[in-house]
């Protein structure tokens, strides 16, 4: 094999002219790294980085302003198609028809790569086989679930042998399991074909299993070189901590994260909590109220990232809400079910979605479902918040039974979609003003909640900015401020860190464990699995039965003591589906 | 590019298509339900004849030739006369509405008549000005038929003048004003077929990313609008198939051209039509506002500015000049003279010249708009 680069970027530059932003912004500014061949490179950042902007220009379909780049050999600015006869490509937007069945889809992309007839049904036969969908052929890939969907798309993009294969953010909501078949697809195409694989990704984790790692960060290269070396950045700085009794892993994450002279990052990990160094501060510094126990740690490649972020200079992250407690919810019981279900049925036609389920939800918890796709996540969640009707079974949301008081449970909740759901031509000041309006808000109250929310999240400089245009976290940040102007006492949230990067993430989970400090009870969903350690309690959905309900810790617990959340919630899944099999 | 590699692929992007299209009813409607639909209910529904029209009459003449001369007032469904004794009369009448038009014939009359100057007044609600034409079309012609019937010696040219003037519905004797919007509803079918269906259906692959992942490919640009006008060109033919069939045997609208030149005509102009609908979809990359370029770039001007409604001479002379650079005038033109003219080998020949052009011109436009990036 020649020690050629696949991939040899010169200062490539491009800038874009963004109507919404009014301004323009550079994607890329004067990138050069060099990705070796036959290998899993991985590109991070934050959100906005360039990552999709470089992705594209790797694949010819975006041309840089300057700069030279060298892709297996050719110069792809001059001559794409050279390079595109010999690359697999799977865009965000995974490329598929919906309307087509897997097969057809298989054979589309198979035929205009020009595979030989006889190869290409040996070929998809393979590919659907190692991603699980062998017998799934003949269903239209529109019906597939979400991980299904990512991995057919994944076999187009396969469908013919290739050099090279370039993927963007293949695993962005992928249930933990699927991300792993994923993976272990294009780790068996980089050892056994040499291919050179190229994907960016959210979860630092799936970096780690990568040969390369090329860090972007508003369109310069912050890092390229070996995940073992972006660890290393954090060597020395990582350390943890464990609770007190009586004091939850989430306060110490809060205590740690105050502590801004010492520590530069934290987060809740296996029922104590992680945090990383101020570089030049010691783990005899560290002196946390209710905490004991302190450690250093191994670096992994998240602290790598975030002291890379995070390091003076670089823009750090947007701080998140002040955990000031909201008057209307204080006072009342912590303990007091406020959400209980017994039976719980939805049925689609002959399909059940949730055969029976029943759990409670205590005030002031943050309570988390999870679920790999298509295990009757959503339809719970949805019907919890009211939006889907209950097939049969008992639900009572904030003391309301929601078949028979659905809008006015409705004035209890507020709710946060996956998608952005503001208007994004008003400002944000506008949007508050008529979402409180459609509680009923108005006039004097009205104003001063919103200038309660606007205070809460910190967005007093964006009040008249349009909603389109506003940074990624700060959308997120309006959108919970509408969401809790008419001061409901549960908080629904749907994904809410879907497509976020991690220091988005951070920030956004501080304003939940301040809100839920301050009387509220907060139900949320997410694929991200280490975001599991910020909830009091998780329930596990699989085929729309409870797998495992309990503390973070419990749950890990009872799977023989699994490591991380992302293995414990695997072993639960797999063991269920292998019981049910046999 | 190897040319069986080109085949193969040809042959799978067509074969998706078609897979999508019969899985998705909403083209086959539009491409071929749709035109049949508009031209059953818009052909039997919409027409301009006007019948029973009030007429006030005011014969000065009393001699039984101006009573044969007016006779038609009376046998036709068409008018429902009202004889006045005097001018004033008929004009009250007039103000209050009663009656759409006076026909008035002076007492010299017959005299004139056989002197060749004879006139008769005709003097017309105007308001109304598309009832209007129609009356007075129906009045010149039944007044031609009478002259038809009683070639006047002497002189010659005996006509009844003065305010009746030279009628055009020539190639229309049996006066149906179907005979003129069937030609026309084919245009306005053809459009949306052409414009509309191109440009939603490839503004719909650059919504879902597909087309993203077709670039990163060893697909041409060529090819990929290729195989998207093969398939609704067929469902466009299809459409103007069942059209003609229509218009042949349900509405017997003669065809007095021959057919190869309306099929050809029709050719070119559908490649015209997608050229622009790719060039729409790629400018817009979003299917409703694809929708909404293709609606007034392509089916407003066919429907208005074409000369299908309103007549382009009657317009200002700088709306006349937008309409009559439009590829649906030119269409429009061709087949009109082709279903009711006859072969006219100079305007066939200079129509369909103008419409290989936009083809060839928006064909080369929407190739040089799909450039394989996506930004």
């Amino acid at each position: 094999m020649s020690s050629e680069p696949a991939v040899a970027a010169k200062n490539l530059s491009r800038s874009f002219r963004s109507r919404a932003l009014g301004k323009t912004v550079r994607a890329l500014d004067g990138v050069s790294f060099e990705m070796p061949s036959g290998e899993i490179s991985a590109l991070i950042g934050p959100d906005g980085a360039g990552k999709t902007t470089l992705i594209r220009v790797i694949c010819g379909i975006v041309r840089p302003d300057s700069g030279r780049l060298v892709v297996m050999g050719a110069d792809v600015t001059k001559s794409p198609r050279a390079v595109q006869g010999r690359m697999g490509y799977m865009p965000q937007q995974s490329g598929l028809y919906d309307d087509l069945t897997v097969q057809e889809n298989m054979d589309l992309y198979a035929d205009i790569r020009g595979v030989a007839p006889s190869d290409r049904s040996r070929r998809a036969s393979w590919l659907l086989g190692m991603a699980g969908l062998a017998q799934f052929t003949d269903r239209a890939a529109g019906r597939l679930s979400g991980g299904m969907k990512q991995k057919l798309a994944l076999a187009c993009a396969l469908a013919a042998p290739s050099d090279i294969l370039v993927l963007d953010e293949p695993t962005s909501g992928v249930d933990p399991l699927s991300r792993r078949e994923l993976w272990e697809i294009l780790r068996l195409m980089a050892r056994d074909e040499r291919m050179t694989v190229i994907l960016s990704t959210p979860y630092m984790e799936e970096a780690a299993l990568s040969g390369m790692v090329l860090v972007l960060n508003e369109g310069r290269v912050l890092f390229a070189g070996s995940p073992g070396d972006l660890s290393m950045r954090a060597r020395g700085l990582c350390g943890s901590l464990m609770p007190e009794e009586g004091v939850s892993a989430r306060a110490l994450q809060s205590r740690l994260l105050d502590d801004g002279e010492t520590i530069i990052d934290a987060l809740p990990h296996g029922g104590g909590a992680r945090f990383i160094l101020r570089p030049g501060a010691s783990l005899s510094d560290v002196r946390i109220e209710g905490s004991r126990g302190v450690a250093s740690a191994e670096p992994r490649l998240e602290d790598g990232f975030m002291t890379l972020l995070l390091r003076p200079g670089a823009s750090g992250p947007a701080r998140g809400g002040r955990a000031s407690p909201s008057p209307a919810v204080q006072g009342q019981a912590a303990g007091e079910t406020v959400i209980e279900v017994r039976d719980l049925v939805r049925k689609f036609g002959p399909f059940t979605a949730v055969g029976g389920i029943s759990f409670g939800v205590r005030r002031m918890e943050i309570f988390g479902l999870l679920g790999p796709n298509g295990s009757g996540k959503t339809t719970t969640f949805r019907m919890l918040c009211g939006l889907l009707p209950a097939t049969g079974g008992f639900l009572r949301v904030a003391g309301e039974d929601l078949r028979f008081a659905a809008s006015h449970a409705r004035m209890k909740i507020g709710y946060v979609a996956q998608k952005f759901s503001l208007y994004g031509n008003l400002s944000v000041r506008e949007n508050l003003r008529f979402f409180g309006g459609a509680y009923g808000l108005h006039g004097h109250k009205l104003r001063e909640r919103i200038e309660e929310a606007v205070e809460r999240f910190g967005l007093g400089e964006y009040m008249n900015e349009r909603c389109s245009r506003l940074p990624g976290g700060f959308k997120q940040r309006a959108a919970m401020a509408s969401a809790l102007l008419h001061e409901p006492e549960i908080l629904f949230l749907d994904e809410p860190t879907s497509g976020i990067d991690p220091l988005a993430r951070r920030a956004f989970w501080r304003s939940i464990t301040s809100l839920a400090a301050s009387g509220m009870t907060v139900i949320v969903t997410t694929h991200f699995m280490e975001e599991a350690e910020y909830c009091d309690r998780i329930v596990i959905l699989d085929s729309g039965s409870i797998l495992a309900i309990g503390t973070p810790g419990e749950v890990r617990e009872g799977t023989g003591g699994a490591p991380t959340m992302d293995e414990a919630f695997i072993r639960i899944v797999e063991d269920s589906r292998g019981r049910n099999a046999t | 590019m190897s040319l069986p590699g080109f085949g193969r692929r040809m042959r799978a992007l067509v074969r998706k298509e078609f897979i999508q299209m019969s899985r998705d009813n909403s083209s086959i409607l539009i491409g071929a339900v749709l035109p049949l639909l508009l031209i059953l209910v818009i052909g039997s529904g919409v027409s301009l004849d006007v019948n029973d029209i009030p007429v006030a009459v005011v014969m000065e003449d009393s001699s039984p030739t101006l009573r044969d001369v007016l006779s038609f007032l009376e046998g036709s469904s068409q008018f429902s006369p009202v004889y006045t004794a005097s001018m004033r009369d008929a004009e009250a009448l007039m103000q209050d509405r009663e009656v759409d038009a006076i026909l008035r014939a002076r007492s010299d009359f017959t005299p004139n008549l056989y002197r060749g100057r004879a006139s008769i007044q005709l003097i017309l609600y105007g308001v109304d000005s598309g009832r209007a034409a129609v009356i007075q079309g129906y009045a010149d012609e039944a007044l031609a038929m009478w002259e038809e019937r009683h070639p006047v010696d002497a002189e010659g040219s005996g006509q009844p003048g003065g305010i009746v003037i030279v009628n055009r519905m020539w190639f229309n004797e049996a006066n149906s004003s179907r005979w003129y919007f069937i030609p026309g509803l084919i245009v306005l079918i053809m459009t949306i077929a052409g414009v509309f269906l191109t440009s939603l259906i490839m503004a719909r692959e650059w919504e879902r990313g597909t087309l993203e992942a077709l670039f990163v490919s060893p697909l041409g640009p060529g090819e990929i609008l290729a195989a998207k006008i093969v398939p609704y060109f067929c469902v466009a033919m299809t459409g103007f198939l069942l059209c003609l069939l229509a218009s042949k045997f349900l509405y017997r609208v003669p065809l007095r051209g021959s057919l190869w030149l309306v099929v050809s005509g029709t050719v070119l102009y559908l490649l015209a039509a997608s050229g622009m609908g790719l060039m729409i979809s790629s400018a817009t990359r979003n299917q409703f506002l694809a929708s909404q370029v293709a609606l007034l770039t392509s089916f407003l001007p066919a429907l208005v500015l074409s000369g299908f409604i309103f007549d382009l001479r009657s317009m200002p002379g700088f709306i006349r000049g937008i309409g009559s650079v439009l590829p649906s005038t030119f269409y429009m033109d061709l087949l009109k003279t082709l279903f009711l003219a006859g072969d006219n080998r100079r305007i066939a020949a200079k129509d369909c010249a103008a419409l290989a052009a936009y083809a060839a011109g928006f064909m080369l436009l929407a190739l040089a708009s799909t450039r394989k990036r996506v930004a």
